[in-house]
């Protein structure tokens, strides 16, 4: 399997494609579809068997909740308590408005530094803001030293997932990533080989590069500190090794107290890798004489946040803390993946996240790209209404594209209109009926079904088919039957 | 006739127009078990469809019109779980945004006396056999809105194992999506039609011969490519299999 340049696929929600296009083609693809399914259904198991052991876990998603909640009602406080603890504790803070300043930031800083490389910790909110391109493009180098992010960058790949970003990848293909990239041409593909091959060639990164970003789980408002929950170490060797660090932290990372974190992490672990608790937490405050990195900076972005917390229904999702377990059971996730989202957070949290740190310009489609089955308000650590979130946001599409008159002529929108008229008197309702039974028995084959549908309803019948249209509706076998119950009608 | 309870059968937009077949067997179903009907002939939709498509405003009032119409109504039963499922989570947004005091306090009134099909069966009248008997093997689809708005939980299982004849056949994976939601089938098909590949693995591994639900949106879904694959399975909604005796079948599909 090839993965070259070309076939990358493109998270800049501005220049992605909208979401039933790109779905069409990852549903294409089996190989995909396969190791999408197989590592969702391993994390969605284990993550089931933990949450089935706490018996107080509906209990914990409600800290979490109202924690998160808490939060968010009072940012600006805890932000400035976190600026000013972490500052007295020998740290930096910096703020950034948006993707450009948090990036001009961290390249003075690097700058600051004399690097011309860098080691980092897995953040998304760094591809979020696209920094690997950026530092490169300005003579940096930047290493990722998570196992899966260092599968997507040798093989220029893309993460699918906020938790397990090379989700989509299977070990064959990261064998052949590493053999050649590695110049290993006698890899095999054994998990243990893999391994191996990704720490011998990160020690010599870590070991030589005296520079390192990362982003954050929490900030811990109460004492200034910064936490970081990771399964493979690299973290940790980031945070000890290098003599400067630079955190980029979302400003909704923040926690108010260190003891939050009692529920935080609980559920934190469970909902995400379904594990009790993470192999690696670390938690660092300041600068410590002699010990770790002696520099310290943290950069707190906003990014089109604050927007987000102005507006009461939408800002709860703010409160997520990227556990993924709504990618995890979402069936239209598990069918396309997440490359289809056009984004960096793809899946539930995705469809709501994306168009809102967008300013809705971009990504009209993802509220849409979502059954409203429910599934993922349901595991939600922190309770996330998602299908309301996604209800709110198709409204303010609709109302856009309604305003500027975009879609007057769109069949579904001219349909929508035409049902609204109908449903709104009986009797134009029951004309309706009348008048599309005859209509419904130009397509209606002889066996009574519908195999084939014009405009819109050729999107149904692609695949199903639909029963004609009954002789008789029910009202009117209601009125036939009479007033009095119990007599059957003809 | 002596009838121990009385209430208005909303029949929903769709199943008027697509199954009337499900509202007779509702109706066969509570006479038989004493419940005095009435239809209220002006009804129309409950509004989901404009709703989940962002249309808020048509959205409201359709459920203006509905509260209204149902104001008198001692009981409403609703064979359609996601309709119910619409009143009891969107109508409260929609009315405190659009509506008036009026119009809530008529809403507050209305809701607790909205049920679904089992509820309606198990909750108020407290029945699980209702008497019936379908001798086939079915299994039953937990729609999400059953499952996940309106917790229905093991009602639909009790009043199924009290049906003479009938042989339950577990549904793997049976809270997973049937990728229907409404527009969305028709907005994201591929997706909408990837996930009904999936599900409908699920179901026919079961060997029945029937797949029910307490929806016939998901019925509708899992219908139509059950037809155009010529598997050899039906849907039937669960009031039609409630309703059937020895002596009166359950109606059979055109």
């Amino acid at each position: 399997m090839s993965h070259a340049a070309t076939d990358r696929p493109e998270l800049d929600p501005r220049l992605a494609a909208p979401f039933p296009q790109a779905a069409a083609q990852t549903l294409r693809n089996p190989q995909l579809r396969k190791n999408v399914a197989h590592a969702i259904d391993v994390i969605q198991a284990k993550r089931g068997r933990l949450v089935a052991e706490k018996t107080d876990w509906q209990d914990l998603r409600a800290a979490g909740s109202a924690i998160r909640a808490h939060v968010l009602e009072n940012l600006g406080f805890y932000l400035e308590q976190f600026e000013e603890r972490c500052t007295a504790a020998g740290g930096q803070v910096h703020w950034a408005a948006d993707a450009d300043e948090a990036r001009r930031i961290i390249l003075d800083l690097l700058r600051q530094e004399n690097a011309s490389e860098v080691i980092k910790i897995k953040t998304m909110t760094s591809a979020e803001i696209q920094l690997n391109p950026f530092l490169e493009a300005n003579g940096v180098k930047a290493y990722e030293t998570d196992l899966a992010e260092i599968i997507l960058q040798l093989g220029e790949g893309e993460p699918s997932h906020i938790v397990v970003p090379a989700l989509h990848v299977n070990r064959s293909q990261v064998r052949e990533i590493f053999a050649r990239r590695m110049g290993l041409e006698n890899l095999s593909d054994d998990p243990k080989a893999l391994t191996n091959a990704a720490r011998t060639y990160l020690r010599q990164k870590f070991l030589t590069i005296p520079t390192a970003i990362s982003g954050a789980n929490f900030l811990i408002a109460e004492t200034g500190a910064v936490s970081v929950v990771e399964s493979e170490g690299n973290g940790r060797m980031c945070l000890t090794l290098p003599r400067a660090m630079i955190t980029l932290a979302g400003i909704e990372k923040v926690l108010p107290r260190y003891q939050d974190l009692e529920v935080m992490l609980q559920v934190l672990a469970r909902s995400a890798t379904g594990e009790r608790m993470n192999p690696y937490t670390s938690l660092w405050t300041g600068v410590t004489p002699g010990d770790g990195p002696q520099r310290f900076h943290v950069v707190l972005l906003d990014n089109g946040r604050s927007k987000i917390l102005a507006k009461p229904k939408e800002r709860q999702t703010l409160k997520c803390i990227r556990c993924a377990a709504c990618m995890n059971t979402c069936p239209v996730y598990r069918q396309t993946g997440g490359h289809a989202y056009g984004s960096v957070y793809p899946g539930p949290i995705g469809a709501i996240l994306t168009p809102q740190l967008m300013e809705m310009h971009h990504a009209q489609t993802l509220p849409f790209a979502s059954s409203l089955c429910g599934a993922c308000y349901e595991v939600c650590p922190v309770k996330i209404n998602i299908p309301e979130v996604l209800l709110d946001l198709r409204a303010a599409v609709v109302n856009q594209e309604r305003k500027q008159g975009v879609r007057f002529f769109d069949p579904m929108y001219l349909g929508l209109r035409i049902a609204n008229l109908l449903f709104s008197r009986a009797w134009i309702f029951h004309a309706a009926q009348f008048f599309g039974r005859i209509g419904a028995k130009l397509v209606t084959r002889k066996d009574g079904w519908i195999h084939s549908l014009p405009s819109v309803g050729s999107k149904w019948t692609q695949t199903r088919d639909l029963r004609g249209l009954p002789s008789q509706t029910f009202h009117e076998w209601w009125a036939a039957r009479g007033s009095e119950p119990g007599k059957e009608a003809k | 006739m002596v009838f121990a309870m009385r209430a208005s059968l909303f029949i929903t937009c769709y199943n008027d127009t697509l199954y009337p077949e499900t509202g007779r067997a509702v109706v066969r179903l509570l006479e038989r078990l004493g419940v005095e009907l009435d239809f209220k002939a002006k009804q129309t939709c409950c509004g989901q469809m404009h709703a989940n498509t962002g249309f808020r405003g048509e959205a409201f009032s359709q459920a203006k019109r509905l509260v209204r119409l149902y104001q008198d109504a001692e009981t409403v039963v609703v064979p359609s779980s996601s309709c119910v499922a619409m009143m009891r989570d969107q109508y409260p947004g929609l009315i405190e945004e659009m509506g008036n005091e009026e119009l809530r306090k008529q809403f507050a009134e209305l809701i607790p006396r909205v049920y679904e099909l089992s509820e309606f069966l198990i909750d108020l009248l407290g029945v699980e056999d209702v008497g019936a008997y379908f001798p086939h093997r079915v299994t039953y689809h937990a729609s999400c809105h059953g499952v996940r708005a309106l917790h229905l939980g093991d009602r639909p299982y009790r009043l199924l194992a009290k049906v003479r004849g009938l042989d339950q056949a577990p549904l793997a994976n049976v809270d997973r999506c049937c990728g229907f939601g409404g527009t969305f089938s028709v907005k994201n098909a591929e997706v909408s039609s990837a996930m009904l590949a999936v599900k409908l693995q699920d179901v026919m591994a079961t060997g029945a011969e029937y797949c029910t639900a307490l929806d016939n949106s998901c019925l509708m879904h899992l219908g139509g490519a059950m037809h155009r694959q010529y598997a050899g399975m039906k849907t039937i909604h669960m009031a039609q299999i409630l309703a059937s005796t020895e002596t009166e079948p359950a109606e059979a599909f055109a």
